[in-house]
């Protein structure tokens, strides 16, 4: 058994390494260094605690069974899991998280000698409030996670589910939380307990079912954060630094991450959180429908047309990943540097489902990630570029964002794609995006529409070329 | 008057959601993903409370209702820690540079 202070340092040690691991992701050219030091910084953690509490009993040996059991069930997800599933499985571990932060939190609860924080029914004031707050938050994330993983799995409707009264109960059972809390502290009791957690998951459920599809990347940074949070007030209660540490870096790295999403929608975190976006605006776009004229093209035109470029500026969005078309790109665009064209790849922030998911999608294509720029770097570029090329990608595009005010998504950052010589849109139909909106880059005089599946339509095209 | 332990806690979980503010914005965008995956995985340094839990029974009764939530704590993390760490692995692998031009 070694000295609690010395297991302090190594917990702080592990602490250090876990922001080095997140340091190093800076670059790509240090962050397999940095994931290198998470692992170290893990490794010391789990060491640590085996040899801190000295007891290599019996119940030393379930403790690694449950570790290689749980441990090859995670391998093996990440092994298998495709890239474009990213943002699923990262709200499915996001609920592990949660489920294990609410399981600890429970045990110190019941067992309270174990973790030395007095006796049952006589818990420390201090460890019962930060207990049941990382129990609370802990609930929250997970089930949250749960409802935010079915509607990317698509077993539940992307589509927002809203009620009538749902802001009122939401603000209810909130402050019923905070008061069971205020209650649990002053009696105890270990059946306000159950409850809090009961109501903490049912919030987490609520919390989650009216946010719509697209408001996915927002969602899943902020069940980052709570993940974070979560963990930060198991810490207190075990007096564990590196789970403060972690749980601090966890909950502000999740926040900036929601943060940068918001921004990349031009909408405020709580017209997020308060969700029904998409459903209301329906119908609005659907009455003021006219028939307008497109200009509608073949992969022969657009072939024709890249081959007389001399710069392509590409612009993925989520429909790339649906039809899972990243590879065919980057085979057309391979084809087009054969024939010494320049190419390069636009992103805006919210593309896709989840922060950086088309950079993982277009890495795993092997496309350099020196030929991929972010919104700002190259949106000045359009101007200059001969053809843009939009497969996926809808409402990040829309010009509508800059000229009308009236525009549900007027002030959202957008790529100023309409400003390239032309733009080929690949698209299914001319049905409106997320938004609901029409997208007028549709009818642009430069625009040629390539109706036809995304990944279907890139093969076509470079065979054309 | 001492001052509580908590207070120093405290210090430490100020601090380090500052610290986590000003690295977390020097994340190159192209890596948001893998920096979910990795915060992820980081956050199961919960194991440890989990590892507590587990080995709170005594010797002859290993199993009571808190360590079996230690144990499923332990397996849930242990699913993170695994699988954050190798997908974030996986993906940082995929990152290439442009290569040089044959010519």
């Amino acid at each position: 058994m070694i000295s609690a202070n010395f297991s302090a340092i190594f917990y702080l040690v592990s602490g250090v390494l876990f922001i080095l691991a997140l340091r190093g992701l800076s670059s790509p050219e240090t962050s397999r260094q940095g994931n290198f030091f998470g692992i170290l910084g893990m490794i010391i953690a789990v060491a640590v605690t085996f040899l801190s509490t000295g007891s290599f009993s019996s119940g030393f040996i379930y403790v690694l069974i449950f570790i290689l059991v749980g441990g090859s069930i995670g391998a093996f997800i990440a092994y298998k899991i495709p890239m474009t599933a990213m943002p699923e499985l990262v709200a499915g571990f996001h609920s592990l998280v949660g489920l294990a932060a609410v399981f600890v939190a429970i045990s110190a609860f019941l067992n309270p000698e174990a973790f030395n924080l007095g006796k049952p029914g006589e818990i420390k004031l201090g460890s019962l409030i930060e207990m049941s707050i990382g129990a609370a938050v802990g609930a929250i994330t997970f089930s949250g996670s749960v409802i935010a993983f079915l509607k990317l799995q698509g077993i539940m409707s992307g589509s927002p589910i809203t009620f009538k009264g749902q802001h009122p109960l939401n603000a209810i059972i909130l402050i019923s939380i905070i008061a069971l809390i205020y209650l649990l502290c002053s009696t105890q009791s270990s059946n306000l307990f159950w409850i809090l957690l009961a109501v903490s998951f049912l919030i987490g459920f609520l919390l989650i079912i009216p946010i719509g599809g697209a408001d996915m990347p927002v969602v899943i940074s902020m069940l980052n954060s709570y993940s974070g949070w979560a963990a930060a007030g198991i810490g207190f209660t075990l007096e564990n630094t590196a789970l403060i540490i972690t749980g601090a870096l966890v909950g502000s790295s999740g926040a900036i991450l929601s943060y940068i999403m918001c921004k990349g929608m031009n909408r405020s975190f709580f017209n997020v959180i308060l969700g029904g976006f998409g459903a209301t605006d329906e119908k609005s776009s659907t009455s003021s429908k006219e028939q307008r004229p497109v200009k509608s093209g073949n992969a022969d035109d657009a072939a024709f047309l890249m081959k007389n470029a001399s710069s392509v500026i590409i612009v993925p969005g989520y429909g790339m990943a649906v039809a899972q078309a990243q590879h065919a790109l980057r085979e057309m665009v391979d084809t087009l540097k054969k024939n010494d064209i320049k190419v390069s790849y636009a992103i805006h922030p919210v593309a896709g489902r989840m922060p950086g998911h088309m950079n993982v999608l277009l890495a795993e294509a092997n496309v350099p990630y020196d030929e991929v720029f972010e919104l700002e770097e190259i949106n000045n570029d359009f101007a200059n570029a001969d053809v843009a090329f939009v497969i996926g990608a809808n409402d990040v595009t829309n010009p509508v964002a800059k000229t009308d005010p009236q525009s549900p998504i007027y002030g959202m950052p957008v790529l100023d794609v309409e400003k390239c010589k032309s733009v080929l849109f690949v698209k299914r139909s001319l049905s409106p995006g997320y938004a609901g909106i029409d997208n007028d880059l549709f009818y642009k005089e430069n625009t040629l529409m390539l109706f036809a599946d995304a990944k279907k339509m890139t093969e076509d095209i470079t065979k054309n070329l | 008057m001492e001052i509580d332990p908590l207070i120093f806690r405290l210090s430490i979980f100020i601090l380090s959601i500052f610290v986590g503010y000003y690295v977390v914005w020097s994340v190159t965008p192209s890596l948001h993903t893998p920096l979910m995956s990795v915060t992820n995985a980081i956050s199961s340094v919960i194991i440890v409370g989990a590892i507590i839990a587990g080995l709170s029974g005594n010797s002859e009764n290993v199993f009571n209702t808190s360590s079996i939530f230690g144990f499923f704590a332990i397996a849930l993390a242990a699913i993170n820690i695994f699988g954050g760490f190798l997908v974030t692995q996986r993906m940082l692998a995929m990152y290439k540079k442009k290569k040089k031009d044959k010519k």
